[in-house]
């Protein structure tokens, strides 16, 4: 007895199925691009160009475009992670696995670049590279637990245990996120660390708010053609000698 | 045999092994003790430095100390098959992987209350923090093996996975190492500490029930 109508859990089903997801990821990739490319240029064009300078902070807040996003992204990849890992200890899901071990050096990406852009946008506006703001730390801990998974990947030969452990590791982590992440925030008020002006403006005006949300949504796609991608390789990496494997090769050669 | 008794027994055993050889039991104080040694050598003897910073090198040498016993946890039984044993009862794998924890930390964790008042006094921590000192260091140390064994149990299968293992559990150990040096902190300077020690108490009622679960999955994934 399920709730799930049956053309919906037969979808699933087929698309579990490493070929036909194979098949479905290439049939996906163009209409994915274009989408990503549509988000992308207009987002960029609004938030750089058409978007008014800040009464104080001037050109330089436009760095948010990337900056926000991608700190977005970092905090939402790891939780889709640990989504995939509950499905694949579950289920035994082959497909999820490979979609999570696909995503840990997306989101370690998508963090790095939210601390280094995070650093430029700091030297000017607060004069110092660093600070040991609650927000940043937290970032940082965030990236330490993404390298975790990897390198426990790495470590691990059997492929399927790897992703058995990646997915326990992921789910655990998940757990901690909220815990350290407010650990860290009152640690940091107890301290009273410098000053520090988050966004603290009132609101956001909307001429700024679209280009953001354009650009947000437009990393969203991003993460969606990269993971893809990768969750690509990593099969025919996992199984080469595949009949389907075999069957792909010939056809493109 | 019921369930309470083979939690006691693996507590039992994993005692006596640990009496058995007394030599390793005491290199986790000497360590701790060595950590906090380090720290005049290295920033300069001031005590009005060394003061200022006795609880937060007194945590961070606790955590390391917990952090390199933790490789003794599941190795040894890992190695002579009797971790096969385990899995194999008909017992709740969490409930034996708790009584496992359990006696790691009576051997590794405990003991280092004994030594926290001679670090004490190497740092100048005033005395009025002695008591905070110890009620972290009964309340955390725990809490630091619990989080610990399921670094452990991911780790086990692998050859050299002692670096692997800190670079997975020392993020997890951040919140501990954030309340209990605070704690500590403030102690010294005669602040109340109700709220840090309320804190990790909860946290480690929370370790204690939810741990042994994902430590238990790790050790199936880690044996096959």
């Amino acid at each position: 007895m399920s709730f799930i109508p049956a053309p919906i859990s037969r979808f699933f089903h087929r698309t579990a199925s490493p070929p036909h997801f194979y098949a479905l990821a290439d049939k996906l990739m163009p209409w994915l691009t274009a989408l990503f490319l549509l988000l992308l240029i207009p987002g960029l064009y609004g938030g750089l160009v058409m978007a008014p300078a800040d009464y104080q902070q001037g050109d330089s807040y436009r760095i948010i475009y990337i900056h926000v996003p991608a700190a977005w992204m970092s905090l939402f990849i790891y939780v889709m992670m640990a989504v995939m890992g509950g499905i694949a200890l579950v289920w035994r899901m082959k497909l999820a696995e490979v979609m999570l071990i696909s995503s840990a050096p997306i989101g370690a990406g998508f963090t790095f670049v939210a601390l280094v852009t995070g650093s430029l946008w700091g030297k000017p506006m607060w004069g110092t590279w660093w600070v040991w703001d609650a927000r940043l730390t937290s970032e940082l801990i965030l990236l330490f637990l993404y390298l975790g998974v990897t390198s426990l990947y790495g470590a691990i030969e059997d492929k399927r245990s790897a992703a058995r452990a990646v997915s326990i590791l992921a789910l655990v982590g998940v757990v901690n996120i909220p815990i350290i992440h407010y650990s860290v925030e009152w640690w940091n008020t107890l301290h009273q660390g410098p000053t520090v002006s988050k966004m603290d403006k009132p609101s956001i005006h909307i001429s700024m708010l679209i280009p953001l949300l354009l650009m947000a949504v437009a990393f969203k796609v991003y993460y969606a053609i990269a993971v893809l991608q990768a969750a690509k390789l990593e099969l025919i990496r996992r199984e080469p000698s595949a009949q389907w494997v075999k069957n792909l090769l010939e056809h493109k050669a | 045999m019921s369930l309470i008794h083979a939690f006691f027994a693996i507590v039992r055993r994993d005692l006596l092994l640990a009496f058995r050889r007394r030599a390793e039991a005491a290199n986790p104080l000497f360590f701790f003790v060595l950590v906090v040694t380090l720290f005049p050598l290295a920033v300069g003897a001031q005590p009005n430095l060394l003061q200022a910073m006795a609880p937060g090198v007194i945590w961070v040498s606790a955590l390391l100390a917990a952090l390199l016993s933790l490789d003794g946890l599941f190795r040894s039984d890992f190695e002579d098959g009797s971790l096969e044993q385990l899995l194999l009862s008909p017992h709740p794998l969490s409930v034996l992987v708790l009584g496992k924890v359990t006696s790691h930390w009576l051997v590794t964790g405990l003991p280092l209350l004994l030594v926290a008042p001679l670090l004490a006094v190497f740092l100048g921590l005033p005395e009025q923090a002695m008591p905070t000192l110890w009620l972290t260091l009964i309340l955390a140390t725990p809490l630091l093996s619990l989080i610990g064994a399921i670094g452990v149990a991911l780790t086990v299968g692998l050859r050299r996975g002692g670096m692997i293992l800190s670079l997975l559990v020392l993020p997890l150990y951040i919140p501990v190492l954030i309340f209990a040096s605070s704690a500590v902190d403030r102690a010294a300077s005669g602040l109340p500490v109700t709220a840090q020690i309320n804190i990790l108490l909860a946290m480690l009622l929370m370790a204690l029930v939810l741990t042994p679960l994902p430590t238990a999955a790790a050790l199936k994934m880690s044996v096959n």
